[in-house]
């Protein structure tokens, strides 16, 4: 397969913290965040975020919150930092797997209008490639 | 006089970034006294996280400070009260704004008000440039929906 998968796994203390997964024929970029969002742990994040980002030149950036339990407002301002930085290297930034409590916090920013929801699981698959099943 | 409650907490702990976890857990174990449903917990322990990350980010910039935070139980409503010994807010109005940030190089929403505002039923902000701020907060949990119970039994009992 020339769909290259580059997989990384981020942990702290033992603890997964985030996993990031590199699709190359479809230049697509999935940062799967398995940790609490506050302004604590968000700089962490957005610095291996952007360094990834960076590295890679993605079309397309997705975040998945599938296993996010927590985000304040400092959620909203990594999701915007990082739309703005992806769109400055031509890419798109897109998220997925929307908890309620994201959700919720997610719409009264209004980021949404700026910001698809995508279901990743249908595109992913039909190039052969189950994502984030374990 | 005290105005009676049923149930009280204090805590205090300094401006570390690590303690907004911290703070926010604990008062949301101090709430689910109140059986509150998952959502009402989450809503409380994000306001909670607003607040908390102003005083350390705002408040003390950076700096050391203590963060003193206290919770009271009456009936089904819970009372929160956060508050700091740094360097106040000028502008309380302006500082509620949606959107409004004095920090936007550090990636601010400026959205910190507008969710405690709109998570919990009340917040009031005493702020004296110089001296620190106080930001009261309450919410009322609301008793579970009977009928609701109900369906999701039924539900259950389909099996």
């Amino acid at each position: 397969m020339n769909n290259i998968q580059i997989h990384l796994i981020s942990k702290e203390k033992g603890k997964k913290t985030m996993e990031t997964k590199f699709y190359e024929k479809d230049k697509l970029l999935v940062f799967k965040i398995a940790e609490e969002i506050d302004d604590c742990s968000v700089q962490k994040i957005r610095r291996r975020a952007d360094y990834e980002i960076e590295r890679f030149m993605p079309k397309r950036v997705v975040f998945d919150f599938d296993r996010v339990t927590f985000m304040d407002s400092a959620g909203i301002g990594l999701i915007i930092g990082r739309y703005k930085f992806t769109n400055m290297l031509g890419g798109k930034l897109e998220v997925t797997n929307l908890t309620p409590s994201v959700q919720k916090i997610f719409e009264m920013s209004g980021i949404l209008k700026l910001i698809p929801v995508t279901d990743l699981s249908g595109n992913v698959e039909e190039d052969g490639i189950t994502y984030g099943s374990r | 006089m005290k105005e009676m409650v049923d149930n009280e907490m204090k805590l205090e702990f300094l401006s570390k970034s690590s303690n907004e976890a911290f703070a926010r857990i604990t008062v949301a174990a101090f709430a689910s006294q109140l059986d509150p449903t998952i959502e009402e917990l989450a809503d409380i322990k994000t306001a909670v996280s607003e607040a908390v990350t102003n005083c350390i980010i705002h408040a003390y910039e950076h700096k050391m400070g203590i963060v003193k935070v206290s919770a009271q139980l009456k009936g089904k409503e819970i009372n929160i009260q956060i508050s700091d010994n740094g360097k106040g807010i000028e502008n309380v109005d302006m500082a509620k704004e949606p959107l409004y940030t004095t920090k936007p190089n550090l990636e601010r929403s400026g959205m910190g008000f507008t969710i405690m505002e709109s998570f919990m039923d009340s917040v009031e902000v005493e702020s004296i440039v110089g001296l620190g701020t106080k930001i009261s907060m309450s919410k009322t949990i609301k008793e579970p929906d009977e009928e609701k119970e109900n369906e999701e039994f039924e539900f259950l009992t389909k099996e």
